[in-house]
């Protein structure tokens, strides 16, 4: 048996080794047939070393007109319509219902997760209060809030910008623009039905997979209607290059599908088999469907808005593939010490150092890109937001890395450091590119600017701080309660009690984050009923006449 | 067409090995040892106890796997041996769990056998242990200024309830208590394995 084992996990690692080295090879020939061009595609004329970011505010722009050339302004100032430009245009406008959509669905499960995890947060310094019923306890609001942030919230406004990069990428309309709405409007009714039944009490009791397998269905159902839009909208353009976006977003819809049925088919698995089922899952939600979304907008954004061609367009080809080989293994780390078999427990630790690879990979391609014009990120918001998620990508990756060596594992392993690090890799990185993107799409599908820049710097600082506090409160807290308790001379209940303080230091962060989201949230509303009936500063509209005035 | 074919598929490969890889190789591992020898089924009362864990979500503070001295002091706490496999054979859904905010709860049946405790502390966890933080779940209990027959009356201080009235389990706590009785696994198992060979 040993000898078998061995033997496969050997097969394992040097099947992935194999893997990475026929992707170096591959690289080095331009099998791929890639390189600077396709780097470039995401511009137009005269758009490359321009910044292009509609969040900035008027201020901002007036006082960096040199640099700052918006993609319409530039077109309006040659005075003459730009084939392509248009086509980008009308891609915008093809997509912004279900965009809109699935935007405005994904602040409202920002609003409800946050607001439920701060009253989780309460309740574990407070455990009196709110315990009168049912539907309030602890363990039923905990997997709500994980589930409303999850599928709710950066699911769906990772759907949402998906669905607004793929035609924006081929420079075509959406293609089944009604099977798009139709699933974003399904999966953000699957997740209230969700919540609904997790709040009464009808949970499969499994971390991450709580809903009910009919909840589930329709997740499923949704997404691939989805999926079907996009695919058919690549499709249409079949000699187009794949942007590295596209990739990822390829890849995404076709894996969240697989693992999450492999997952939820009910009565199949039970007992340990079933954990390892589980955390499988768990960790490839984070690592095949939440990170390839948030990565598919960084790769766009951080280009596009600092007006320069990704550093590296082969690095982000080995990121990628590297992601797929080592991420998809990792999952079993979350069982080290378990009942179950050690040889899958090395493989997933192997594998989990092993992602240091396509992380350093994105890291120094996004930061590279970044080079020569940090100063943007002091007047653009939706940069300083991606820019900023990308930096969390690194650190939460590397961070998780070292929590998967046993010896860390065993003092972080059962402790508050894996919720802090947990948030680092949604809310740091995820959730902070996907703050990035709503800043730069809402005024492009809606064609209004965001009304009070004030409110934009107060959601990134409250954000920033309050997600600062949380985490770190927590990081220490949680280290402290590992340490002790690998002691066996000191009591059970005196950790409990010297975690307090830092329990309560997390929902001092929560609050603030919350409050950082109520900008975010109450921006959005004011954008939405265009309360300054402002067109400035995408020109959009101005666009349009201009463009009916040339027989478009 | 063909560099869109070659991601669907590699993505889909990278995938299917992964899933062969940890989730059909273990299954297939796992479902060949069967149940320890000594594991009983729970009894119906236990099943529904169970059932109400799962349901309040006990499990996102306590876990149920004690794991071998080279990776902590869970025996020394009274928390049992390393759990193998086998012990959880007739857990669906599986309730290991990933945090320990409260003690790991395996084997909660053989260090408190106390019905009185169980429900006391169900009902106000802070009336048996100072400075706990776990919520009290009172909606599984009823309160009466008279006395009722026929229910089971829980011994509640009145320091942590209203004075004068007496305090009832309702079968919900009933069924739980039965359920965190039944929580032994402390007969022995011979083969320690996975533990045995680490890296």
């Amino acid at each position: 048996m040993n000898f078998t084992i061995s033997l496969i996990l050997s097969a394992t690692f040097l099947a992935s080794v194999l893997g990475l080295f026929m992707l170096v090879w591959a690289i080095a020939t331009d099998s791929f047939g890639i390189g600077v061009k396709g780097a470039k595609q995401i511009f137009e004329e005269g758009e490359e070393g321009r910044v292009d970011d509609p969040s900035i505010s008027k201020a901002n722009a007036q006082a960096h007109k040199e640099e700052l050339a918006d993609e319409h302004k530039s077109m309006l100032e040659r005075e003459r319509i730009d084939q392509e430009i248009l086509e980008r245009v009308d891609a915008d406008r093809s997509t912004s219902l279900p965009v809109l959509l699935c935007l405005c669905a994904s602040v409202v499960w920002l609003m409800v997760g946050s607001v439920l995890g701060v009253i989780v947060s309460l309740k574990m310094h407070y455990p009196d209060w709110l315990n009168d019923t049912a539907g309030l306890t602890f363990g039923i609001l905990r997997p709500m809030h994980l589930n409303a942030v999850i599928y709710g919230w950066v699911s769906s406004i990772g759907i949402g910008l998906a669905i607004w990069l793929v035609p924006r990428l081929f420079k075509c309309t959406l293609q089944l623009p009604g099977l798009a709405l139709l699933g974003a409007v399904l999966w953000n009714i699957g997740v209230a039905a969700g919540l609904y039944e997790l709040y009464s009490g009808r949970t499969t009791g499994i971390e991450w997979l709580e809903f009910p397998w009919y909840v589930d269905v329709f997740l499923v159902v949704s997404g691939s209607f989805v999926g079907a839009s996009l695919f058919t909208t690549i499709l249409t353009k079949p000699s187009k290059h794949l942007y590295v976006s596209v990739w990822y977003l390829v890849a995404a819809f076709i894996w969240f599908p697989i693992i999450f049925i492999v997952a939820n088919i009910p009565g199949l698995f039970k007992g340990v088999d079933q954990s390892i089922v589980n955390w499988w899952f768990a960790h490839n939600a984070l690592g095949l469907w939440l990170t390839p979304l948030a990565l598919s907008v960084a790769y766009y954004l951080i280009p596009k808005i600092v007006g320069k061609p990704i550093y590296s367009y082969n690095l982000s080809l080995l990121g990628f593939w590297a992601l797929a080989l080592f991420y998809s293994q990792a999952g079993i780390h979350h069982l080290i010490g378990g009942p179950v078999p050690s040889w899958l427990v090395t493989l997933s630790i192997v594998q989990s150092v092993m992602m240091v690879i396509p992380v350093v990979a994105v890291a120094i391609n996004h930061s590279m890109t970044l080079k020569g014009r940090f100063e943007v990120l002091i007047y653009s918001p939706s940069l300083r937001f991606v820019a900023l998620g990308s930096f969390f990508y690194l650190c939460a990756s590397l961070q998780g890395s070292l929590q998967a060596l046993r010896s860390f594992n065993q003092i972080s392993h059962f402790t508050h450091y894996t919720v802090a690090h947990a948030h680092l890799g949604v809310y740091g990185f995820v959730s902070m590119i996907m703050f990035g993107g709503a800043y730069y799409v809402f005024p492009r599908i809606t064609g209004r600017e965001w009304p009070f820049p004030i409110l934009t710097s107060l959601h990134f600082w409250l954000v920033v701080i309050g997600f600062l506090i949380y985490f770190i409160g927590l990081t220490i807290g949680g280290f402290i309660q590992g340490v002790e308790m690998l002691d066996a001379s000191i009591p059970f209940m005196q950790i409990v009690e010297n975690t307090i303080p830092y329990l309560q230091t997390r929902s001092l962060g929560g609050i603030i984050m919350t409050l950082g989201h109520l900008c975010f949230a109450a921006h959005a509303i004011i954008l939405m009923v265009d309360y300054k009936k402002g067109v400035a500063p995408n020109y959009m509209n101005k666009l349009r006449t201009l463009a009916q005035s040339h027989g478009k | 067409m063909e560099r869109l074919l070659s991601i669907v598929a590699g993505a889909a490969l990278v995938l299917m090995f992964s899933a062969m890889m940890l989730v059909v190789a273990p299954y297939l591992q796992i479902e060949a040892m069967g149940p320890s020898e000594g594991l009983k089924p729970y009894s119906e009362q236990a099943q529904r106890g169970r059932d109400l864990y799962v349901e309040l979500g006990c499990m996102y503070c306590h876990t149920q796997q004690p794991r071998d001295p080279s990776f902590g002091p869970d025996n020394l706490r009274g928390w049992g041996r390393p759990s193998v496999p086998g012990d959880y054979y007739y857990d669906s859904p599986h309730q290991l769990g990933t945090m320990r905010t409260g003690p790991d709860l395996m084997n909660i049946g053989v260090r408190q056998p106390s019905d009185d405790w169980h429900l006391i502390h169900l009902y106000q966890p802070r009336a048996v242990v100072p400075g706990s933080i776990m919520p009290g779940y009172p909606f599984l209990f009823a309160t009466s200024d008279v006395k009722v027959s026929g229910f089971r009356e829980v011994p509640v201080s009145d320091e942590f309830k209203e004075p004068g009235r007496t305090v009832y389990a309702l079968q919900p706590a009933l069924d739980l208590v039965a359920y965190l009785k039944e929580m032994k696994r402390d007969y022995p198992v011979s083969v320690l394995e996975p533990k045995e060979e680490q890296l």
